[in-house]
């Protein structure tokens, strides 16, 4: 019998557990990986670059569209960024309402993981249940922002607008009945905290549904438990952070250890894994989305009890309101300036940087003094996770690379930017 | 997050013989360092105790080729204004920059001692090499790679210097700042020749807003713009 050499497959571009447009070369003896080579850039659209031609409030759209999974966290990194450049402080309401959505987002990413990591290991149902929940989340989003996705709700000195007095209600149609309608829009009487509130209640209970469906589930753990598995000390020389650090056992946390905005007000706590394998991830995921849940309670709680504005009245950055606009001649003048030239930021530089839930997400903005960034550098955290794929997969069957790949929670559009 | 100020002053004590240049800036340092030092400096930045980098977050480019030019003159009324979408303006020099053209950007971070510090090492424009810090953090691989592609900076020692993002036989550097923003070349499919061609563009590059820099007389003086007054 001749002697069977290691082959190469080509797995993707195109292919359903790549996770967007992935080609990764695989280097396979028998069915045993070797080699994993990430050929990653198809989805590479120059977004630092574009920032460069614009004026700055004008990439903040661009944010939404690097981790198209969790939208306002990436918003957050760079308008953190400019706020640092501008020496300007949001009033406490948006401040509160950023960690709201933040942690709504994260929920909407967890979810989303969750789902597409169960899909690639073989569970069909869970995927089902999580889109369930993310539809709420994305109607908040909607509601707050006119948009399900691209939200581009954060702005230098706050965010765009107070939280809307009502939510958007289903209406009766072909396809939906009377009654039925009447159920979907029970928790929408009211208005999106009222919303947000009622969906906290219930999201316990559902996360507990999940777990039914896989923490104990037999096959669940045998493709996952010592599959993929990072010591504390890789993970940090590999660049690690966010769930796939603590999955590894390291407490790092920015929220804790460098709290931005209002986090070091809130009580949560900080969920680290002990295997450093895709079982203790999905793990810590879970727990933080519970984490996650706490969070949005306190920031209802607050939000309800605190109103006052959510921009600052500083309008070389952020836009006069309409009525004024008709009224006074300033306020027009600085409406047409900023909207047309944008605002100068004084030359400097700095790295902001947030708990994305994907890890670190920073942004690196150099300044000379210009309406746009003379640089900007993205510091997506999936980056270094995929880097270290090949590391991750080397010895394990070609099953496992799915299920590693998917346990680093990759997205694309931050990836390649 | 630790003290930045102690900790500037462990870095300037530790590296005097190397000459660092320490910035501090709304709270964060940067480390300005000759290219030739910058793996000695490496390795005990992840190896003293006092510091501790441990964790390389980022590894990026940086061409300051147009760093404080402006695209529009703002001192003095212009007889034409801006036209929008104009494709040929004129670069007017406000504040041009004297160091080397590129430069390479590491972020590090200590997760024992919770501080970050910035290290700027500057990389000439005839020979664009610097010593690869993949061997110190293995997280370097793809940041380095990434550069490379983008800005052509070559880092001596790694193992694996291919481009990362661009096209498969991609030729230049696009993130410079002399490559156009459109691209050099466009790409589509061809019905007579049966496959994929590549065509030089066809879109005229333009400017829909121009840079500007203004002179600031509230950042001047060192003054934080008011934060909440209403000024309209």
């Amino acid at each position: 019998m001749p002697d069977i050499k290691n082959y190469t497959l080509n797995f993707g571009p195109q292919h359903p557990a790549a996770h967007g447009v992935l080609r990764l070369v695989l280097e396979l003896d028998g069915e045993v990986v070797q080699r994993a080579d990430p050929h990653v850039g198809l989805l590479h659209r120059a977004t630092e670059k574009l920032a460069e031609s614009k004026p700055y409030n004008q990439s903040i759209g661009y944010m939404d569209r690097l981790d198209y999974v969790s939208m306002m966290c990436n918003e957050h990194g760079y308008v953190l960024a400019l706020e640092n450049l501008l020496g300007i402080t949001p009033p406490t309401r948006a401040q509160y309402i950023r960690v709201m959505f933040d942690e709504i987002t994260r929920i909407l990413n967890h979810l989303l993981w969750l789902g597409a990591h169960a899909l690639d290991v073989g569970a069909m149902t869970v995927f089902l249940y999580c889109f369930r929940e993310r539809e709420d989340l994305m109607d908040c989003y909607e509601a707050v922002s006119g948009a399900r996705m691209h939200a581009t709700y954060y702005r230098p000195g706050g965010v765009y607008r107070d939280l809307p007095e009502f939510m958007p209600q289903y209406e009766t149609s072909k396809i939906r009945s009377k009654s039925e309608v009447k159920k979907l829009n029970a928790t929408r009487e009211g208005t999106l905290l009222d919303f947000i509130e009622a969906f906290t209640g219930r999201f316990p209970k559902l996360v507990d549904e999940y777990e039914t469906l896989l923490t104990d589930n037999r096959i669940w753990k045998q493709r996952t438990v010592d599959i993929g598995v990072v010591s504390p000390e890789r993970a940090i020389a590999l660049g690690f952070t966010g769930p796939m650090l603590r999955g590894s056992g390291v407490e790092w946390d920015l929220r804790k250890k460098q709290p931005y905005e209002v986090y070091n007000r809130l009580d949560f706590d900080i969920p680290v894994g002990v295997n450093g394998d895709c079982y203790d991830r999905y793990l810590v995921r879970v727990e933080e989305m519970r984490q996650s849940n706490r969070i949005i309670k306190q920031c209802v709680k607050w939000l309800r009890e605190n109103p006052g504005p959510v921009m600052l009245q500083e309008h070389k950055v952020a836009p006069p309101d309409r009525v004024g606009m008709k009224h006074d001649m300033e306020a027009l003048i600085h409406h047409f300036k900023l909207f047309t030239e944008g605002y100068c930021i004084p030359a400097g530089e700095t790295y902001a940087a947030v708990e994305h839930p994907k890890g670190e997400f920073g942004v690196y903005l150099i300044s000379d003094g210009a309406n746009k960034p003379y640089r900007m550098k993205i510091r997506a955290p999936g980056f270094s996770h995929l880097a270290a794929l090949d590391e991750m997969s080397r010895g394990h069957m070609i099953a496992d690379v799915a299920a590693v790949l998917s346990s680093q929670d990759i997205v694309f559009g931050e990836i390649d930017r | 997050m630790g003290d930045i100020a102690n900790l500037q002053e462990i870095i300037q004590r530790r590296f005097s013989v190397y000459e660092p240049e320490c910035l501090l800036q709304g709270g964060e340092l940067t480390m300005e360092l000759p290219k030739a030092h910058w793996l000695k400096v490496a390795e005990k930045l992840r190896d003293d105790e006092d510091l501790g980098f441990d964790m390389l977050l980022d590894v990026c480019g940086v061409d300051y080729q147009d760093h404080g030019y402006s695209e529009w003159s703002t001192e003095q009324a212009t007889a034409t204004g801006f036209e929008r979408a104009a494709n040929n303006i004129e670069k007017h020099a406000v504040n041009p920059w004297v160091k080397p053209r590129f430069a390479a950007v590491y972020h590090l971070l200590s997760l024992a001692h919770n501080h970050r510090l910035r290290v700027r090492v500057f990389v000439d424009e005839e020979q664009p090499m610097v010593d690869s810090v993949n061997d110190l953090w293995p997280a370097a691989n793809w940041f380095e790679r990434e550069a490379f592609d983008l800005y052509g900076i070559l880092f001596v020692g790694h193992p694996d210097l291919r481009r990362l993002l661009t096209d498969y036989g991609f030729i230049g550097h696009p993130f410079r700042k002399d490559f156009p923003l459109s691209g050099q070349v466009e790409v589509r499919y061809d019905a007579t020749q049966e496959r994929v061609v590549y065509e030089p563009v066809n879109i005229e590059p333009r400017i829909l807003v121009p840079k500007v820099i203004r002179v600031d007389n509230r950042y001047t003086q060192g003054e934080v713009p008011p934060s909440s007054e209403g000024e309209a």
